[in-house]
């Protein structure tokens, strides 16, 4: 499945799932519940980390934490 | 009325600080929380004839921590035992993402404190196409009090002290506990289950307008704050501005407050008569707190900037486009500000580190904020520089004395990055590195924000800085003035009176008897101790000397200097020890001060840690002894080894 790391610019996904790790937790206090929709918007220079509209606000994620949010 | 302490909370960016300098205006104070070292900011708030405590909790997403400063709320809400837990709670939220910030209202709703929900920013929300049927919404929570403020143009304040006069509404639910700190899934599983609960009750209570529905278009502004030339390119041109206003601007102020302690320190001579506590204020005491003073413009312009920068919203971007460059050093995008901060002082560099949730890159940001040379450093490094460096042009237009400086700068920086990978493969952590970091909409400053933030910093250095400051050098005095007795009277006997009485004649004759007095006293004594120590280096016990009265604070180096060679140095005025310090010899009849010495010189205050009011702020910092005595030893063997090197290399 896709995760928010791979999917292009613009395009808007739905989160199906977040993956178990520590950082669970602060993922889905910031609105990264399944079911939300996000769309990545751009990408600071290296492609890392990427700003996500979140259900209406932007959030910056490093690769390694976008990497566990899957969405289709 | 029955509250007396009333805490604010909420998500950052909701206005939640702005609401709070509304109300409380420049009645605020800064305290800290107690067995943390998190500032807690609290102000006092008059509703009809009663004063309450309004404590401005830090912001934070959820009652779950995350890092220091959001681990106070979690130990204040989970304790009725603390002694700030609160009387009432109020929690602002943006009212144009009630979503996220519903999540932290239901989790402080629970607890069963009188609540009050203030929806702010109803502006932004209404330019979204979002609307709350507010009647609907509050059925949700029949035992909150519902207020609406726009605490960007201050409305709704009057609505907010009239909901605590009323009263809040009295709860009848039973209260729910919180979660173990520790207990992540539980916690995971509860927020999953309360964000269902607020999509639900958002589904029926805010329309929101079809064509903006999570409508977000990505402004032009940001589109060149990401961009990888322009984006890089406009931070280094705010760099450039940060310096020029610290390096040029703050000069002016900074001469005038020398000149007038300079001045008050030969008042007071002049009023009180002649001993040792005239001498204790007017050459420990006054010169001491002007060490401090004089730093205070530079603080100010700082945090003046760089507090503008981040109310407009642009800071968030930096950090953005910093966080991958400064991921290999073991360091994380928000490193960028205390180490900037640093450039100025290393005392609120090591303080702003607090923002960085990650203990390690924490710790590491602040075991090299002090490498970056801060505004101590520059009137050492300008009087060595004029001393030994020539100024000439190379290749027809580099200034090499110019060159130096700059050189000596961008030895900090690189060292600064180069201890970081180290550290970053010498400390352990389990701990996640993260960033996760709302960017904001861009937007204009709000100034009495900005001005607020430069009052709090400029305090916070003048109490914590100061009271270090000017007891180091109270008892450097102390060490400077005493002696043995016997010792220094026979030296001051040895000085000849002169015969013909001129006022230049005894003038010379005093500043003669200084210098002997110094020399000999137990800090003269010290330094020629450590003399063996340095020789290697290329000092001798004078520069020893100057040394340790350096752990006072940098910049006191040149005053030493100008004791020991018994001339006046006052600012600017340093032609004539220049000219005492270049014709200096050793008992082999070398010059002293070559470039060999010189340079090695000032890679020593490149490097070593010589400052006593860093070493507290760190030790307070990282609760503990251990670190800033790690960052003590290893910026002392760095300094002295890489001082070595050069002398060795130049000799």
């Amino acid at each position: 499945m896709p995760t928010l790391a791979t999917v292009k610019k613009g395009q808007r996904f739905n989160v199906k799932q977040v993956s178990t790790s520590s950082i669970t937790v602060k993922l889905v206090e910031m609105g990264l519940y399944v079911g939300q929709e996000v769309e990545v918007l751009f990408k600071a220079p290296f492609g890392d980390p990427i700003a996500v509209n979140v259900g209406g606000y932007v959030l910056s994620l490093r690769l390694n934490e976008a990497e566990l949010i899957e969405v289709a | 009325m029955k509250y007396n302490k009333i805490a604010l909370v909420g998500n950052p960016n909701t206005g939640k600080t702005s609401l709070f300098n509304a109300l409380t205006g420049l009645n605020q104070h800064v305290g800290n929380f107690p067995g943390v070292t998190v500032d807690k900011k609290s102000g006092n708030l008059k509703i009809d004839t009663h004063t309450l405590e309004l404590i401005d909790l830090p912001g934070t997403y959820s009652v779950y921590p995350r890092s220091m400063d959001e681990k106070v709320v979690y130990d204040i809400f989970s304790s009725k035992t603390h002694p700030d837990y609160p009387d009432a709670v109020c929690i602002v939220v943006d009212a144009s993402n009630l979503e996220r910030n519903l999540l932290l209202f239901t989790q402080i709703y629970e607890l069963g404190l009188p609540t009050m929900l203030v929806l702010n920013m109803s502006d932004v929300a209404f330019r979204k196409g979002k609307k709350l049927k507010i009647e609907l919404f509050q059925q949700a929570f029949p035992e909150a009090a519902i207020v609406q403020t726009n605490a960007r143009l201050g409305m709704g304040l009057d609505r907010f002290k009239k909901a605590l006069s009323v009263g809040l509404p009295a709860r009848e639910t039973k209260n729910v506990e919180l979660i173990d700190v520790e207990a992540l899934e539980l916690q995971t599983q509860d927020t999953e289950k309360r964000f269902q609960e607020i999509q639900a009750l958002l589904s029926n209570v805010q329309t929101i307008e079809q064509k903006s529905i999570n409508h977000k278009k990505v402004s032009k502004l940001d589109t060149l704050f990401v961009h990888p030339i322009w984006g890089y390119g406009l931070f280094l041109l705010m760099l450039l501005a940060l310096f020029q206003l610290i390096f040029s601007l703050a000069s002016y102020p900074m001469d005038l407050i020398d000149m007038a302690f300079g001045n008050l320190s030969a008042w007071v001579q002049t009023l009180m008569s002649k001993g040792v506590l005239t001498d204790l204020i007017a050459n420990g005491i006054i010169p001491g707190i002007g060490g401090v003073v004089i730093f205070v413009p530079q603080i100010v312009l700082l945090f003046l900037f760089l507090g503008i920068l981040e109310e407009t919203g642009y800071m968030s971007r930096v950090v953005f486009i910093m966080d991958r460059l400064m991921r290999p050093f073991g360091l994380n995008g928000k490193s960028v500000v205390p180490l900037l901060s640093s450039a100025a002082c290393a005392i609120p560099g090591v303080m702003a580190s607090r923002t960085i949730s990650n203990w390690k890159e924490r710790l590491i940001t602040i075991l090299v904020a002090p490498l970056m040379s801060c505004s101590a450093r520059i009137p050492v490094f300008t009087l060595l520089i004029s001393l030994v460096i020539p100024k000439k042009n190379i290749f027809g237009f580099i200034n090499l004395q110019g060159l130096t400086f700059f050189g000596l700068y961008a030895l900090g920086i690189v060292s600064a990055l180069v201890v970081s990978i180290i550290l970053k493969w010498t400390i352990k952590s389990k701990e996640t590195s993260m960033l996760m970091l709302e960017l904001p909409d861009l937007r204009l400053p709000r100034w009495k924000n900005v001005i607020i933030t430069v009052f709090d910093k400029a305090k916070i250095f003048l109490l914590d800085a100061g009271k270090v400051i000017v007891a180091i050098s109270i008892i450097l005095w102390a060490l400077g003035t005493y002696g043995p007795t016997e010792k220094t009277t026979k030296a001051v006997n040895a000085i000849s009176i002169p015969k013909i009485k001129t006022e230049q004649a005894l003038d010379e004759y005093d500043k003669k008897v200084a210098a002997v007095k110094f020399e000999n006293s137990y800090i003269g004594i010290l330094g020629k101790t450590i003399e063996p120590l340095i020789k290697p280096l290329g000092y001798d016990w004078k520069i020893g000397i100057s040394l340790i009265t350096s752990f006072a604070a940098r910049e006191v180096f040149v005053g030493s200097m100008a004791t020991i060679y018994s001339v006046e140095a006052d600012g600017e005025e340093t032609t004539s020890l220049l000219s005492k310090m270049k014709a200096a010899k050793n008992e082999k009849e070398e010059p002293i001060y070559t470039l060999a010495s010189g340079l090695s010189l000032m890679v020593f205050y490149v490097y070593a840690m010589q400052c006593m009011a860093t070493f507290a702020v760190v030790k307070r910092e990282t609760k503990s002894w251990k670190w800033p005595i790690i960052q003590l030893v290893y910026m002392g063997v760095l300094a002295y080894i890489a001082s070595w090197i050069v002398y060795q290399i130049f000799m």
